[in-house]
């Protein structure tokens, strides 16, 4: 298994909740638009990746689990 | 194609208007019992097809701006603002005023600082027990908030309560007799006009004296500040007084009223569901009594998992939404649950409407907070008929400012202060006469020192409030 990470951009507005949280994985720019630098994180980065799905304001991510 | 059916009570002139005046919530919840999802009432020469339950809703909030356009749908915004500050912008633009406005995640931290201590100065004034009113309080806090954290600390030291007077002048001059005529000559849009001059002459004035000043520090630079910096070409002020006002208008007003409202009822459920309030107070108490010793700041994390207070917020919201009515018009002719609308009507929809119908919500009228306690999420659950924020590409920017603004404030008030009701539980109701929802007085409560309390959050506390 491994994940992942979708973002619905209808629904992103770019506050960088996701940043905070699991810095290696999302950058938000200053115009709040939302790159995801590692859409298939490693396990190091779950818990952290998992805490931006759960605080994110709009519910924009999710994680889809992928069997190799 | 079938077009939407008119609700009943239509008689003439400028037909729903005066029943919208009276009794907004009534008029809608009646458009869906006649007609269903998509049923139709008119404002003079206007007709405003109203969508409720989650197909149309989805619609509605999934629409781009080329199909339902919000620019051009509060006429009763403009005289507020000034001409050329629109109500809402592109998803796109939203982006970039997350940025600017200082709404991003990376700066919470420093707001719930700022908002504990704004409460903090507030109960400073109060004796060991006392009444206040609950519109006037939360308006004047929310002003200092939402000044504070939105233009900045500076511009909030040069405010008063008469700012916060002047300010519920404005919200009170939104009279849907706007849709008709924004202008028309009423009292209440005289006193929004006087207002609104009242408030470019104290942030006139302000400007004033930061220019007989020193020139502002790099440490206390502020926004009011940088619009004042900027020139034009000529070496002319880019923005006049009456320009930057009207900005910082539009900047706290969606914050404002919402906000104060929502904090109000909050407190108002907790009274009337006094195990509600158990659960709360002991939630509250127990983040306090969990600290070490020295230990005088509550972790932004904390603020995030206090579950009990996160759901009685959401339960008012749900119950009393600040916003009762969401318009677009329509740019195009559109279809949506197979009714034919034409292009250049209204089109609304309404979380005081959507946010209690059945099955979506059990017993939908009750105060509720388990509805949103795991393993349940009420809100999650309903995405397009749990909407106190809107929803989808329009969402509310603020609603997570708004969020932990308002469980910053309880934490404060409870672990100090323990309240009461000053007048018949039932008798707190909102004022609906105009399209911006306050609290109808009287509305007191009355307040009293808690006997022991923790040590208190030295979040950053300033001098108290007769200081100034």
């Amino acid at each position: 298994m491994s994940m992942r990470i979708a973002v619905d951009t209808d629904k992103c507005q770019g506050h960088g909740v996701c940043e905070s949280e699991a810095p290696g994985v999302f950058r938000v720019s200053k115009a709040g638009e939302l790159a995801v630098l590692d859409p298939t994180p490693p396990e190091s980065e779950r818990a952290r990746v998992e805490l931006a799905i759960t605080y994110c304001p709009t519910h924009a991510l999710t994680i889809e689990e992928e069997t190799p | 194609m079938i077009v939407p059916t008119k609700v009943s009570g239509d008689e003439g002139g400028t037909g729903h208007l005066e029943e919208l005046r009276r009794d907004p919530i009534g008029l809608m919840t009646r458009v869906r019992d006649e007609c269903g999802d998509v049923g139709e009432f008119r404002l003079a020469d206007k007709d405003v097809v109203l969508f409720t339950g989650a197909e149309a809703n989805e619609m509605f909030f999934r629409a781009p701006e080329e199909e339902l356009d919000q620019a051009e749908a509060y006429p009763f915004m403009t005289p507020i603002f000034g001409e050329g500050v629109v109500f809402d912008a592109s998803p796109e633009r939203r982006r970039e005023m997350l940025h600017n406005q200082a709404l991003r995640d990376k700066f919470m931290r420093g707001h719930a600082e700022t908002i504990s201590g704004e409460v903090e100065r507030m109960v400073a004034g109060w004796d060991d027990a006392g009444e206040i009113d609950l519109l006037g309080w939360f308006a004047e806090l929310t002003i200092y908030t939402s000044s504070a954290c939105l233009i900045g600390q500076k511009f909030r030291e040069e405010l008063d309560g008469r700012f916060a007077r002047l300010y519920h002048d404005l919200e009170q001059g939104t009279d849907a007799v706007a849709f008709v005529d924004p202008y028309a000559p009423i009292d209440s849009f005289r006193r929004r006009d006087e207002a609104r001059v009242g408030l470019v002459a104290l942030v006139q004035a302000i400007m004033h004296g930061r220019e007989a000043g020193p020139a502002p520090t790099d440490d206390d630079r502020d926004l009011l500040d940088v619009l004042m910096s900027i020139k034009d070409e000529d070496g002319s002020d880019r923005f006049t007084a009456d320009e930057v006002t009207g900005m910082f208008i539009s900047m706290m007003f969606a914050g404002h009223h919402t906000t104060s409202g929502t904090a109000a009822w909050t407190l108002i459920e907790l009274l009337r569901h006094p195990d509600a309030m158990t659960e709360v107070q002991a939630e509250v108490d127990g983040l306090f009594a969990s600290q070490t010793a020295g230990e005088t700041e509550v972790s932004y994390q904390a603020l995030r998992e206090i579950p009990w207070l996160d759901a009685a917020i959401k339960e008012a919201l749900r119950l009393h939404p600040p916003l009762i009515l969401l318009l677009r018009v329509a740019m195009t002719d559109l279809e949506v649950e197979g009714f034919h609308i034409a292009a250049g009507k209204l089109v609304g929809t309404s979380p005081a409407v959507s946010n209690r119908l059945s099955p979506d919500f059990a017993d939908p009228d009750a105060f509720d907070p388990a509805r949103y306690l795991v393993p349940r999420q009420d809100d999650l659950d309903n995405p397009w008929t749990w909407i106190p924020f809107g929803a989808g590409r329009h969402r509310c920017v603020g609603a997570a400012f708004a969020t932990m603004q308002l469980k910053a404030i309880f934490l404060v008030l409870l672990r100090d202060w323990q309240f009461e009701a000053a007048q018949p539980l039932d008798s707190y109701r909102n004022d609906h006469s105009k399209m911006v929802v306050q609290l109808a007085q009287p509305c007191t409560v009355r307040y009293r020192r808690r006997s022991s309390v923790a040590a208190p959050v030295a979040v950053g506390a300033p001098a108290p409030a007769d200081s100034r």
